[in-house]
């Protein structure tokens, strides 16, 4: 299985998130990360999908959406041309005795402090899921209150737009 | 709501009196001021709806006010919402127009899922016009509320939830395009009541906004050039053919292709009648009860060239093993069926008349420019001589019991040649789609994907409606025929004079056969009592409906009673065929085995034996 980052714009109407949702979960495939939001152009949005599959089940995948309606382009987006980000909060237990330590490691992953109190800190930290996992690896041993990630973003990069081709 | 219907909302605010009737349309696309039902009504018209099957009930009661003055648009009043579905789909089977069906919120709405779920999987363009709860009650559990744009999401092609009135021009425009173009399926359009009820403008055409949709219809030529590049240099090649080619109306084109070419061809159960089965290059109908020449040619192919066909596994069986040395030129409109099943070497998407005819000119461009002809001989020799030995056939029951093979045959014998038939699904579906001679497109209308049990009588209620002047045969089992068929009542009182054949066997005929072969024989609630007990009488029951009714037990009675129905045309007959029940469908490739283990008859394996 390899994962693949599908960048997907929708129409901005009512049930599009259901009926890709739904059109994942019937065909049996495990969606990863989905984040939607809109765009530069007010009627289209775009969801970010990360899935793991192989190459075979993708492309059908990919031409089922396509069969959408409201499904209006479909790009995989691979990660050396592209940027992905995901942002994560954590609350880690952090009393005075180890928040040197933790404010350490929350610099060393250029993370920062969103709130603090005299038990424990919240960090939010943006980056690849690779680099989020490992920051909870370090933060782990002090002690994990609570964990919320967001879905997966990511753009191609250079000047090329996936939008800009997509709108009559 | 005072007023009495069949499902009443009873609690709704009551709602403003039906608006004034509606005038003629202006010639131009002037807006005028209507209601929300009006301008439904005005759009089905516009849009070229002449036939609507529905039931009313609450929340869709707007829309049959101005149904009620429309000149254009017939409305049927069907007994059952499942009836209406079936009918759409055999009208627009019959006659390659858009079906349309209507219902309540709720109840009215689910009772049209398994029609959609089966349009769906036959690429049957359907439209689905539902009533749903006031828009301030949507979302709370009203009465007959139900989510049915959530629910039907999975088995249809779009639905629509409409909040605005204004936009009832479009999405009725829209839900036509999207039904009858691309590969064709249903869409359901969901209106809420009081949408049906507010005042808004209605103008023709309107513009249609899909951004997402664009089918291709055009293929690619370079595809087209690879693919007759593989066709003129094969030496085992076989045509074949899916629903795909009846869709786009590609029967002469498939005729030109396969005459020009000399390919043997061969039709799926969704393509019965796409290639004139008198035609010496038809092999007949592959997969599960396909002829054994059909399911050979396949297996020993050298080059598929599939036209609008999906690689179901009812055709491949066991996939692994299926035309293991075939290589496959693929071309059907809908991209993800292109190596969904089996991986294609050719893809061609585009409409299966465009891609034929190009396939013709680029094959004889082909053979023109390289010398070499390959000699179909030797593989016609082979196919032919596992035509003739192993030819569609059947015994007769040993216990002197009347053949069903037999009555379908003789159905087929004895009915003109543009008669449409119509199936449910089982034993006598297959039997009709093997002992039937189809020799025109358009003339069977089964339920191939779904395998909807009650599909033949709705779906020939449908057929005939759209093709009145030609006689419409439903060729039901005992079992289907009592799912659906107080759509008789609708038939008889609509002047929908159909005619049903039910072959009554007294069972479940298609799984007691699995029992009878998987199951030791051991015959688990398969008996329906339809012979035992003739619980219902089926001739009382037709003649209950207003049919006439008609039965036949033995051999002699066979050509009769079919001669009679045929005399009758005033009213739908029913004609209780009263036959055996050990009577099996055969050849038969066992469900999860290999195609090259079919079975002319019951032990008796030509493929498999030969390879010994």
């Amino acid at each position: 299985m390899t994962r693949h980052t599908l960048s997907v714009l929708v129409e901005d109407k009512p049930g599009v998130l259901a009926r890709v949702a739904g059109l994942f979960s019937r065909r049996g495939f495990n969606i990863e990360s989905l984040a939607v939001g809109r765009t530069e152009h007010p009627d289209i949005s775009r969801m970010t999908i990360v899935v793991s599959v192989e190459e075979l089940p993708l492309e059908q995948v990919t031409k089922q959406l396509n069969k959408l309606i409201n499904v209006i382009k479909i790009v995989e987006l691979e990660p050396a041309a592209s940027v992905q980000r995901q942002l994560l909060l954590v609350k880690v237990r952090a009393d005075a005795t180890v928040r040197s330590q933790v404010l350490e490691t929350v610099q060393l992953f250029r993370a920062k402090v969103v709130d603090v109190s005299p038990e424990a800190v919240t960090v939010e930290a943006t980056g690849t899921s690779e680099k989020l996992d490992a920051l909870l690896r370090m933060l782990e041993p002090y002690g994990l209150r609570e964990i919320v990630q967001s879905g997966m973003v990511a753009i191609g990069r250079g000047a090329r737009s996936i939008t800009a081709t997509a709108v009559r | 709501m005072t007023s009495a219907t069949s499902r009443p909302a009873p609690g709704e605010s009551s709602s403003p009196r039906p608006g004034p009737r509606p005038k003629p349309a202006p010639p131009s696309g002037a807006p005028i001021r209507v209601t929300g039902a009006q301008s439904l009504v005005r759009s089905l018209e516009a849009v070229g709806c002449e036939v609507v099957f529905g039931i009313p009930g609450g929340t869709i009661l707007p829309a049959y006010d101005p149904l009620l003055d429309s000149t254009k648009v017939r409305h049927i009043l069907v007994r059952h919402e499942q009836g209406a579905g079936h009918a759409a789909t055999g009208y627009a089977q019959a006659t390659g127009k858009v079906g349309v069906c209507m219902a309540t919120s709720g109840p009215g709405a689910t009772n049209l899922v398994t029609p959609l779920a089966d349009a769906n999987m036959d690429s049957v363009p359907v439209v689905a016009i539902t009533g749903q709860q006031s828009r301030p009650l949507i979302g709370t559990d009203a009465f007959q509320e139900a989510d049915i744009c959530g629910i039907t999401m999975p088995i249809t092609k779009h639905n629509f939830l409409l909040t605005d009135a204004a936009d009832i021009p479009r999405a009725i425009a829209e839900a036509f395009h999207l039904a009858a173009t691309g590969r064709p399926g249903p869409v359901l359009v969901d209106i809420p009541k009081d949408v049906l009820q507010e005042m808004t403008s209605f103008s023709w055409p309107p513009e249609l906004r899909l951004p997402g949709y664009r089918p291709t219809t055009r293929p690619h030529g370079k595809q087209v050039r690879e693919a007759a590049k593989l066709i003129a240099a094969a030496r085992r090649p076989v045509l074949y053919v899916g629903g795909g080619v009846i869709k786009a109306e590609a029967s002469a084109e498939l005729l030109e292709l396969a005459e020009s070419t000399g390919i043997p061809v061969v039709t799926t159960l969704m393509a019965r009648g796409a290639f004139p089965d008198s035609h010496p290059l038809h092999l007949g109908m592959p997969g599960m009860h396909g002829t054994v020449s059909a399911v050979a040619a396949m297996q020993k192919s050298d080059l598929l060239i599939a036209l609008g066909a999906r690689f179901d596994d009812r055709v491949t069986g066991q996939l692994s093993t299926f035309a293991p040395d075939a290589q496959v030129v693929h071309a059907d409109i809908d991209p993800a069926e292109i190596s969904k099943n089996r991986r294609a070497d050719v893809p061609i998407v585009g409409d299966c008349k465009e891609i034929i005819r190009e396939l013709v000119d680029a094959v004889r461009a082909e053979k023109e420019n390289t010398s070499r002809t390959v000699d179909l001989t030797p593989w016609w020799e082979q196919l032919n001589a596992l035509r003739e030995t192993f030819p569609l056939g059947y015994d007769w029951p040993e216990d002197g019991t009347l053949s069903p093979q037999y009555v379908i045959e003789r159905i087929g014998a004895l009915t003109p040649a543009d008669t449409v038939f119509t199936a449910g699904v089982g034993q006598h579906q297959m039997w009709a789609a093997q002992f039937v001679k189809y020799e025109r497109p358009r003339t069977w209308i089964n339920s191939g994907g779904l395998g909807t049990m009650g599909y033949a009588v709705p779906a020939a209620m449908g057929a005939k409606a759209g093709v009145p002047d030609v006689q419409v045969w439903a060729i039901d089992g005992d079992g289907c025929f009592q799912m659906t068929n107080q759509e008789l009542a609708t038939c008889a009182i609509e002047g929908i004079p159909i005619k049903v054949a039910v072959i009554n066997n007294g069972n479940l005929g298609m799984v007691r056969q699995w029992q009878t072969l998987f199951y030791g024989e051991r015959y688990s609630s398969t008996d329906l009592g339809t012979h035992k007990h003739r619980i219902p009488d089926f001739k009382l029951l037709a003649e209950a409906y207003g049919c006439a009714g008609l039965r036949a037990e033995s051999r002699e009675e066979v050509d009769a009673v079919i001669q009679k129905a045929m005399e009758i045309n005033d009213r739908p007959v029913v004609i209780d065929f009263v036959v055996g029940k050990d009577a099996q469908v055969w050849p038969m490739v066992a469900a999860g085995t290999g195609n090259s283990e079919i079975m002319a008859a019951r032990g008796i394996r030509p493929l498999f034996d030969e390879d010994e």
